[in-house]
């Protein structure tokens, strides 16, 4: 396999509206045919970032390079880089055809290429039968499918999508998902699409870039970003994270109560310093081996059944707040525990994580 | 409801209906009238010297509702491009000559157009020399003071359409390649012709019945229909006639308000039927 060709370098883009910094000297690369997710808290300048993509913000800094060109200062009718609203902003005067046309129409191509490349879109995104309807006669789905038919039928170099699910239900909200990267790998265009939310990311993402504040704090895929977080906002941001707080030692943490966690410290935390060590609840293990690395006990104070797994709310001395577990259903039905009981749970020092506090 | 009903009959229907009737008899040598059926007075209205003066007025009206509807929509776009805590504030100084007297605005006009009035000296101070320019008393002045009287009705009729439009409607227009041009032809002017509608029904309404605004500023030289009507009645004391025009200028705007309503109807029919589709 050959090295992935970077599509769209974004070098150094600060942003600010008056005294507020809202993107803050980021670069990061998205390379061609990925499906790269910018993810953030709101206010993290994700969206800002998307609009300086789009063209509709100007950074104050840096440079913004689609294949090797700074288009930066471009308009946004003038570059191949097309963004789907979170209102969808359809046409609401016109029908489903007419919002699809409208762009290529504005290029200037044959009526008869135009029909058929709508007819294509239209067929790709199944809305043919309801080609001749106005927006206002759709349901969220399939308005979100209109929206996305006008982008893609443009064929971009890269596709925008801002917040693409945030106004469906949770069901077809994961339907979605699952449809918008189907159609990413059928039409082969670079997809860098903006959520808050982190599951979305994990689940479409190729590549992801967490940002906060302004800045980005860790650009990877989802699975190193989920196993290998930059620091701490980042761990407890993407998926749930247990957190002992304590001091560094040159092999762990010492929690408060004098408890030793048994892990990788990061070469840039001296001993002594303030610390955190965490661990996922799905590496938590009920009833542990004895030579298992970090062990202590707690008390169960919550079951949350949730069909393949179950989980606990375990109070223990290491930390102010429960011990999120999950325990498979398998394993749950082999030793059952309930509320109030006491038990042991242990970890292993590979799946620690210690961050500076 | 009764009170009103009663308000509007007494009010409304029944001086409409005096005025319909006087329009069918003749008018007495004297003056006055003689109560012998006739449809002679209609007949008059159709006369080229009157109906000229009909076209006339639609004309003038017509041209001071285009001119209010450009500087109108210019402004109520304006406006809703303001920021939104300023919009308030700027609406109210749009609006605010409403305030005073109709007569008063437009003597205001006469101040301003007269032949030493404040234009020429402002021309003076601007080191011009030559003969006063004629403004007051010109066709352009009827219409000027018909566009300055009438124009906060546009801009309040167009500014609701514009403050309500999602702004993602036009950067949505931009993304796909539109000029600014062309995504104002496209999808904002479309998404606010009820309001422009709305605007210019008003204007036109008002300004072809107007006979303040020309008796003042035209000088009676460019007569409206309002003015003939005017005439009629007090000058030449010819009332039947003076009604069958009464009568003609009301069903012209009736014709006018209901085409508006009907365009208005049929929009917001499909409105409701497009609705009707989805929850369907």
């Amino acid at each position: 396999m050959s090295e992935p060709r970077t599509l769209l370098a974004i070098d150094h883009v600060s942003k600010n509206f008056g005294r507020v910094t809202a993107v803050d000297g980021i670069s990061l690369d998205i390379r061609e045919n990925e499906f790269f997710a910018l993810l953030g808290p709101s206010g993290c300048g994700k969206t800002t970032l998307l609009r300086m993509l789009a063209g509709f913000e100007t950074p104050n800094d840096g440079r913004i390079l689609l294949d090797g060109r700074d288009i930066a200062r471009i308009p946004p009718n003038k570059r191949p880089v097309n963004l789907m609203f979170q209102s969808y902003a359809l046409f609401p005067h016109m029908s489903v055809r007419a919002n699809v046309s409208y762009g290529l129409e504005m290029e200037r191509l044959p009526a008869k290429e135009i029909r058929s490349r709508v007819d294509a879109i239209l067929a790709t995104t199944e809305l043919v039968p309801f080609a001749d309807r106005k927006p206002e006669q759709l349901s969220g789905g399939q308005k979100q499918r209109v929206a996305l038919a006008r982008a893609l039928v443009k064929r971009p170099r890269l596709l925008l999508l801002d917040e693409p699910l945030g106004a469906l239900d949770k069901k077809l909200r994961g339907a979605m998902q699952l449809e918008l990267k189907r159609l990413q790998h059928e039409v082969g265009i670079t997809f860098v699409i903006v959520t808050h939310d982190q599951e979305e990311s994990l689940v479409m993402a190729d590549r992801m870039a967490v940002l906060k504040d302004g800045r980005l704090l860790q650009c990877d895929t989802p699975h190193a970003v989920y196993e290998h977080p930059a620091d701490r906002f980042v761990a407890d941001f993407i998926g749930v994270m247990n957190f002992v707080p304590g001091k560094a030692t040159a092999d762990g943490v010492l929690a408060a109560n004098g408890a030793r966690i048994t892990g990788k410290a990061p070469a840039t935390l001296s001993p002594g310093a303030s610390a955190v060590a965490a661990v996922r609840p799905e590496r938590i293990r009920l009833f542990p081996e004895p030579q298992t690395a970090n062990r202590t006990s707690g008390t169960v104070e919550a079951l949350a059944y949730q069909g393949l797994d179950l989980q606990l709310h375990i109070r223990t001395a290491l930390s102010p707040k429960p011990f999120l577990v999950r325990v498979t259903a398998d394993a749950a039905d082999r030793r059952p525990v309930a509320a109030g009981d006491t038990i042991e749970l242990g970890w292993n020092a590979a799946d620690v994580r210690i961050f500076a506090e | 409801m009764a009170p009103a009903l009663a308000w509007l009959t007494a009010l409304m229907v029944v001086p409409c209906a005096l005025v319909l009737a006087l329009a069918f008899f003749r008018r007495g040598i004297y003056g006055g009238i003689e109560y012998t059926f006739t449809l002679e007075n209609f007949g008059l209205v159709f006369d080229p010297l009157y109906a000229g003066i009909f076209l006339n007025s639609a004309r003038i009206a017509g041209t001071a509702t285009l001119i209010a509807v450009i500087i109108g929509y210019a402004a109520a776009y304006a406006i809703s491009a303001a920021p939104r805590r300023l919009q308030p504030v700027f609406l109210f100084f749009a609006v605010l000559p409403f305030w005073s007297n109709y007569l008063i605005r437009t003597y205001a006009w006469i101040v301003l157009l007269n032949r030493e009035g404040l234009i020429t000296q402002l021309l003076r101070w601007f080191g011009y020399t030559g003969e006063p320019p004629s403004m007051l008393y010109t066709e352009g002045a009827v219409i000027a003071g018909l566009v300055y009287n009438y124009l906060p009705f546009v801009i309040l009729a167009c500014y609701a359409p514009l403050s309500r439009l999602n702004p993602e409607l036009a950067e949505a227009s931009r993304d796909l390649g539109a000029s600014a041009l062309t995504t104002f032809r496209r999808v904002i002017l479309p998404l606010t012709v009820p309001g422009i509608a709305a605007g210019a029904v008003f204007v036109f309404v008002l300004s072809i019945g107007n006979f303040v605004t020309p008796a003042l500023l035209g000088g009676g030289r460019f007569q409206m229909i309002g003015n003939l009507v005017y005439d009629q009645f007090l000058t030449a004391n010819d009332w039947p006639f003076g009604a069958a025009l009464a009568m003609a200028l009301i069903a012209i705007m009736l014709l006018v308000l209901m085409t508006q309503a009907l365009l208005a109807d049929r929009a917001a029919g499909r409105a409701a039927e497009a609705k009707g589709g989805a929850n369907g």
